[in-house]
């Protein structure tokens, strides 16, 4: 895990940068100060309770909210994301937690949606070669491309949600709790396709309550508690000290619990 | 891919087992009968539907299924066909227009009053009755978009609002008579193609599927796509045009196909090509399958239900003006009763779903011929109205019905 790391930082400089981001909604501070960065090639994971503030930064970085304050740096020059729109443009990609696909509509039609090819004689041809051509680099297994999404799984949906974050050739994409609702199988198959987006050369910023698949993919992991940085662990750091950073003490139920258990059984304790 | 056997390997589409494939001319029908028992119903209502009128009304009126009384059909369907169309854009996105009905009313009025008593030129009057429609589409879409009223509420009030502008513009009178022998009229009523025109036209739609389908099967191969089989499309084309053809020759025992009609047609075809080929179509369906979905994608949800609405509403005031040329009159009675009701109807019998997100065109196109088809017999039945209202009123609760468990067997068959 360590050499993944340091593959990461040799592939690309940093595409994003935050500094001091703030988000005030009304007296509730839901950012205080946040710095992160992450660079082309690596999977960056946001861990945090629930409340910390993950969701409110990806939705500034979509361009949903605006920060009250501080600077968003991307590829080295200051921009401001007023809309979703302007996000996409720059090559900020997200993959919503409800995926946001309408599934009344082929699998062609929702990558495509609201980027169609010529726009006032739909090219079905080139948009069709497109979708297989890019369902192939993610080796992605879609039994047909002009199925409605209503007859797909729910890791196929997944792979349709990111393959169309991918379609627009962004430099980052951000996932919001890709695996929530997904098997064992499915969650691997999206695991793999992250890895996948990373050999790619992208950045990618991942959301997620499971510990275990974090730390299976992700190169950096930040931890938000409260609004505010509250450290970054690489991918090898134990449990014990990850758990003590999200909750904010060393003293906690998770830990509780995993003594309580390592006094019956002292081997399950030593995961770290 | 067994016809072409100069590509190397599967198909791009092609490559995963899992999928089962038609194959020929079988195929293609095993494939439509699984989508039927799957609830994608299709044309299936209308086709029955059909069958049952024309076989029950047949039976107690020989004169149902004389070429003229159809060509009269035809130009009754034109007028609610039209305002039909709009009503599948409004569908379409899971919303309704109830007061398509006072809006036609209101068009034929403007019609009458500018053309006839004020003696403004026709196309001003037909120009004024269309941006009137556009304008209240327009203020439906801000009080949806901006107020946040539900369409169903808003039009409702339209619904009422409409006619009573309607009947104050007509005032005392009441009713305004249109001149017989004006061009309007006589598109309303006499107006048909030539025999030999109307024989041509009918072989243009499966002429243009051959020549497309060709095209679009030589650029699928190109890039290694596979595309369906020259039997299938030679098959599907010729039964095309053989239906077309054996109608338009038994109307032209006849009078002959009303032009009416045929602009009612034209519509149609420019509203399917609006829906399935553009930018503005694909949108549409998105927003009325996902609202949220589509306004993440960058989809401007807005413009999209605004273009709907003036869509419906402007179509309906187009509707108004040619039912004012069918009767040669602007009457207080224009749009009231079953025209608002036989609209939608129309729309959900041709399988444009009340749910959104699902619908066509041509479902417009078919669904108004099954409507006037029973609203014509029960004429020739001399019923009166009373009886009329309540068949109408049953044969919209069973295309609804039909909707919704079509729709409950699509969810659980995950065609949705």
């Amino acid at each position: 895990m360590a050499d993944r790391q340091t593959e990461g930082s040799a592939t690309g400089g940093p595409i994003l940068r935050l500094t001091k981001i703030s988000k005030n909604f009304g007296a509730v501070s839901a950012l205080t100060d946040i710095d992160l960065e992450v660079n082309a090639g690596e999977v960056v994971a946001l861990v945090g309770d629930n409340g910390a503030g993950k969701s409110t930064l990806i939705k500034v970085l979509a361009g949903v909210h605006q920060p009250t304050s501080g600077q968003i740096e991307f590829c080295g020059k200051p921009v401001s994301l007023d809309s979703p729109s302007r996000a996409l443009e720059l090559g900020i990609a997200t993959v919503f937690q409800d995926l946001a696909l309408c599934e009344n509509l082929d699998v062609v039609a929702n990558l495509f949606l609201g980027h169609e090819v010529s726009p006032w004689s739909l090219d079905e041809v080139a948009m069709e070669v497109r979708a297989w051509t890019l369902l192939k680099e993610l080796a992605a297994r879609i039994p047909s491309v002009r199925e409605p999404i209503a007859s797909l799984s729910g890791g196929q949906r997944q792979t349709v949600a990111i393959a169309r974050s991918l379609l627009l050739d962004p430099k980052i994409i951000m996932l919001d709790e890709p695996t929530a609702a997904l098997g064992v199988a499915q969650t691997a198959e999206v695991l793999n396709l992250i890895e996948r987006v990373r050999e790619r050369g992208l950045g990618v910023i991942i959301i997620s309550h499971n510990m275990e698949d974090v730390r299976a993919v992700a190169d950096r992991i930040v931890v938000l508690r409260l609004g505010r940085n509250n450290g970054v662990f690489s991918p090898d750091a134990s449990n014990h000290e990850l758990v003590a950073s999200i909750t904010g003490a060393t003293e906690n139920a998770v830990s509780r619990r995993i003594e309580r258990k390592a006094d019956v059984n002292p081997l399950s304790g030593s995961t770290a | 891919m067994s016809q072409n056997p100069n590509l190397k390997g599967p198909a791009l589409d092609r490559s995963d087992v899992r999928v089962v494939h038609a194959e020929g001319l079988s195929g293609a029908l095993h494939t439509l009968v699984g989508r039927v028992k799957s609830g994608d119903l299709g044309m299936l209502p209308v086709a029955i539907g059909l069958i049952v009128i024309s076989t029950v009304f047949s039976i107690l009126n020989p004169i149902f299924l004389a070429p003229n009384n159809l060509v009269n059909l035809l130009f009754d369907c034109a007028t609610v066909g039209i305002i039909s169309l709009g009503i599948v854009c409004v569908l379409i996105l899971g919303e309704i227009d109830l007061s398509v009905g006072s809006m036609s009313g209101l068009a034929s009025a403007i019609i009458g009053v500018l053309w006839v008593n004020s003696g403004l030129p026709l196309v001003v009057a037909i120009g004024a009755a269309l941006v009137t429609g556009a304008l209240v589409g327009a203020l439906y879409a801000f009080m949806y978009n901006r107020l946040g009223m539900p369409s169903f509420v808003a039009t409702l009030s339209g619904l009422l609002a409409l006619l009573g502008l309607q009947l104050y513009i007509l005032g005392p009178t009441g009713s305004i008579n249109l001149p017989y022998a004006s061009p309007l009229v006589r598109f309303g009523q006499i107006l048909v193609m030539p025999g030999w025109m109307s024989a041509l036209l009918g072989l243009l739609p499966g002429l243009v599927m051959v020549v497309v389908g060709l095209s679009v099967r030589k650029r699928r191969e190109a890039v290694n796509l596979s595309s369906q089989p020259l039997s299938t499309l030679f098959v599907k084309a010729g039964i095309l045009t053989i239906v077309i053809e054996a109608i338009v020759s038994y109307l032209n025992l006849g009078r002959g196909v009303p032009w009416m009609f045929g602009l009612f047609v034209v519509l149609a075809m420019v509203l399917n090509y609006g829906l399935t080929r553009t930018q503005w179509g694909r949108s549409m369906f998105a927003v009325g399958g996902n609202r949220e979905a589509a306004r993440r994608s960058g989809i401007n949800v807005r413009r999209i239900y605004t273009s709907a609405f003036v869509l419906c509403s402007t179509l309906g005031a187009l509707g108004g003006i040619l039912s004012a040329s069918r009767l040669a009159s602007s009457s207080q009675q224009a749009g009231t009763g079953d025209v608002n009701l036989n609209a939608i109807a129309a729309a959900v019998i041709g399988g444009t779903s009340l749910f959104g997100g699902r619908g066509s065109a041509y479902s417009a196109l078919l669904g108004i011929i099954v409507i006037q088809a029973i609203s014509n017999g029960l004429t020739l039945l001399n019923l009166n109205s009373s009886l009329r209202y309540m068949i109408t009123g049953a044969v919209l609760a069973i295309a609804v019905i039909v909707d919704s468990l079509a729709r409950r067997s699509r969810v659980s068959h995950g065609r949705a």
